[in-house]
């Protein structure tokens, strides 16, 4: 049995086909999900990927929040699935509400767009699972909102990933964050992108091999 | 009813955008302490009184027009002159 993964495609979502591509390469079965797809409830987990969904008016993600593929994420995330943000994605769920905090105009008011080295801060989630605590992984990065906010209450314990080199102001170096629940996580930089060692790195195949196994053995439970 | 809503960064939050705006002012020799920019939104709205379309344009930017975390709003109510 493989893992069901969705990647959904907003009007403006532009790393959805690498998302797939990489998913699939990494032996899940990754299915494009439209944007007006309400139900998600046949899937094992759920991605939201980069882009510039409805052309992020107003505020990055502030627009796709009102999509019936984002309320059905929120509610596949509030019945346990597994979510995953990458870029618009992670600002997407910020603006949700699934998600803690928001992401600003880069500090540098620049697109940066470069290999970001990266501090695990914590591998015992679905997405960090193939990872180990404490370990350098290099993602690319490419975005110019992407400096994270977080809530004066934010519980340390949600920062999943920090930049080792902030490549865009980000508070406390944060680069990644998951909610208290651990289900559902968004980072800036671009796993998709980092698949295969002739691109450089195939650091984020750790992060999306882990959802991949989490995925699977979700769809084993419930088989 | 024409209603104005003022969105700024709050307090706190780093504006670059604002302190870019600042030093460009200085190279114009006009000495800025401090510059902040945010954003206004114009809005014609439905309402049969002041009181009542400024609660619908409050609710409106705590739901979209403004992040709570990040930003400030302020609403202005223009009465159409009878």
């Amino acid at each position: 049995m493989s893992s069901r993964i969705g990647v959904v495609t907003y009007p403006g979502s532009q790393d959805d086909r690498d998302a797939l591509w990489a998913l699939i390469a990494l032996g899940a079965d990754a299915v494009a999900v439209w944007h007006e797809e309400s139900d998600l409830s046949g899937l094992d987990a759920v991605v939201l990927p980069g882009g510039f969904s409805y052309g992020d008016y107003l505020r990055c993600g502030a627009i796709a929040r009102f999509s019936p593929a984002t309320a059905a994420a929120c509610e596949f995330a509030q019945a346990g699935g597994f979510v995953l943000g990458i870029c618009n994605g992670f600002q997407i769920l910020c603006e949700a509400g699934l998600l803690p905090g928001a992401l600003l105009r880069n500090e540098s008011l620049r697109f940066v767009c470069r290999d970001a080295p990266l501090r695990v801060e914590r591998n015992d989630l679905p997405f960090t699972s193939r990872c180990t605590r404490g370990q350098r992984l290099v993602i690319p990065v490419k975005h110019g909102d992407g400096r994270y906010v977080p809530p004066p209450d934010l519980d340390p314990a949600q920062v999943v990933l920090r930049y080792l080199d902030n490549p865009n102001g980000s508070v406390d170096a944060i680069a990644g964050v998951c909610n208290e629940a651990g289900n559902v996580m968004g980072l800036m930089p671009h796993p998709e992108h980092a698949v295969d060692p002739l691109l450089g790195s195939d650091h984020g195949a750790l992060i999306l091999a882990s959802l991949v196994d989490a995925a699977r053995d979700r769809s084993f439970a419930a088989a | 009813m024409r209603a104005t809503v003022l969105v700024r960064p709050k307090p706190g939050i780093l504006d670059p955008q604002g302190a870019a705006v600042g030093s460009a002012l200085g190279h114009l020799g006009f000495a800025v302490k401090d510059a902040r920019v945010g954003k206004v939104i114009d809005l014609e709205v439905e309402a049969t009184d002041a009181a009542e379309a400024k609660a619908k344009v409050e609710s409106m930017c705590e739901q979209l027009l403004a992040n709570p975390l990040i930003e400030s709003y302020e609403v202005e109510i223009v009465e159409p002159s009878a």
